[in-house]
């Protein structure tokens, strides 16, 4: 059977449904939370766990260069960017779990007996990966506001000054600070744009993931599915470094000062 | 009957929006391996780019996955 497009609620919390994605995502976050618990004591010596975060950590930071362009601004925001990465990575692999969507609940829906999976990829549910996306989105804008200021990050979008320094300039520079304002706008829907589009491309992907195993698990149960467990792998860590890295990008963009 | 109609019209929007998209995460990779194989030491610094150029493209796929939604 295939998974439905929303999640399923397993029971509820006085009015809030606890999902079985939802169940997903806080083991993940249980999971960090443990981790970075042990990680707390730092040694000058690294040792164990130590060893593997730092090395990490070194290839974030080479990464995150690449993507900003600036040591600086990449230590400022890899936080925020390797969490989303590391928390999006782990969230997509345990949903690749033998058991996920396979073990479950039988439940009575519209006096059908259907199954209701314990575990679901916690990216295919729309409201997980659309918090991400929100809150990805509001970092950039603070990150903005923050290095360059309120009115030159607000005037990217609203360039009301523009126009008004352009009086003195002369009729040309009207005429062009009057098109810059026409982008300026469109740049405010592309905004929203990217809300949408960081959203729904990890939905998209894990959920589509989702439904190809368990279709290819349909058709033939032994063997048929390992390949595309394997694509699978392969899309979950894409898909994250994809969303830390645009997270990146973006932030770079804001903290540009244009008309530096 | 008309949902029949409905579910053709959903996956006609997918269907027809992936197809730019698909051409074009396609030239990017092609593109990127080229490099790759010029000049081989460059392959760290052809990735990233490389996957920005391919989620701008997806983008667009992204817009006809909602739009195929919303029908």
């Amino acid at each position: 059977m295939l998974p439905p497009l929303s999640a399923e609620p397993m029971f509820f919390l006085g009015a809030f449904p606890v999902t079985n994605a939802l169940i997903n995502a806080w083991i993940a976050v249980v999971f960090f939370v443990v981790v970075a618990l042990l990680l707390t004591r730092r040694r000058m010596i690294p040792r164990g766990l130590q060893n593997i975060a730092e090395a990490l950590l070194e290839t974030f930071l080479s990464f995150g260069d690449q993507v900003t362009g600036d040591r600086q601004k990449t230590e400022k925001l890899l936080p925020i960017g390797a969490t989303i990465f590391l928390f999006v990575l782990f969230s997509n692999w345990i949903g690749l779990l033998p058991g996920t969507g396979s073990i479950g609940i039988w439940q009575l829906h519209n006096g059908e007996a259907t199954l209701i999976p314990l575990l679901r990829p916690a990216g295919s549910d729309l409201n997980l990966t659309l918090a991400i996306a929100v809150f990805a989105v509001a970092v950039t804008h603070i990150v903005g506001i923050f290095t360059v200021g309120l009115v030159k990050h607000a005037s990217k979008f609203l360039n009301i000054l523009g126009v008004i320094h352009a009086f003195k300039k002369g009729p040309m520079a009207v005429v062009v600070s009057i098109i810059q304002l026409g982008v300026g706008l469109i740049e405010l829907v592309g905004e929203a744009a990217k809300t949408l589009s960081l959203s729904l491309r990890l939905f998209g992907n894990i959920f589509a993931g989702e439904v190809l195993l368990t279709v290819l698990a349909g058709i033939l149960a032994f063997g048929l599915p390992i390949p595309f467990y394997f694509l699978e792998l392969l899309v979950g860590i894409i898909q994250a470094s994809v969303f830390a890295i645009l997270f990146m990008a973006f932030s770079a963009v804001a903290m540009m000062d244009l008309h530096a | 009957m008309e949902g029949d109609i409905s579910s053709l019209a959903k996956a006609v929007a997918i269907g027809l929006g992936a197809i730019g998209p698909g051409l074009g995460i396609g030239l990017i990779g092609a593109r990127a391996m080229e490099a790759i194989g010029r000049n081989p030491e460059a392959s760290g610094k052809v990735f990233v780019p490389m996957l920005l150029g391919m989620a701008f493209a997806e983008a667009i796929a992204i817009y006809a996955l909602v739009v195929a939604f919303t029908i």
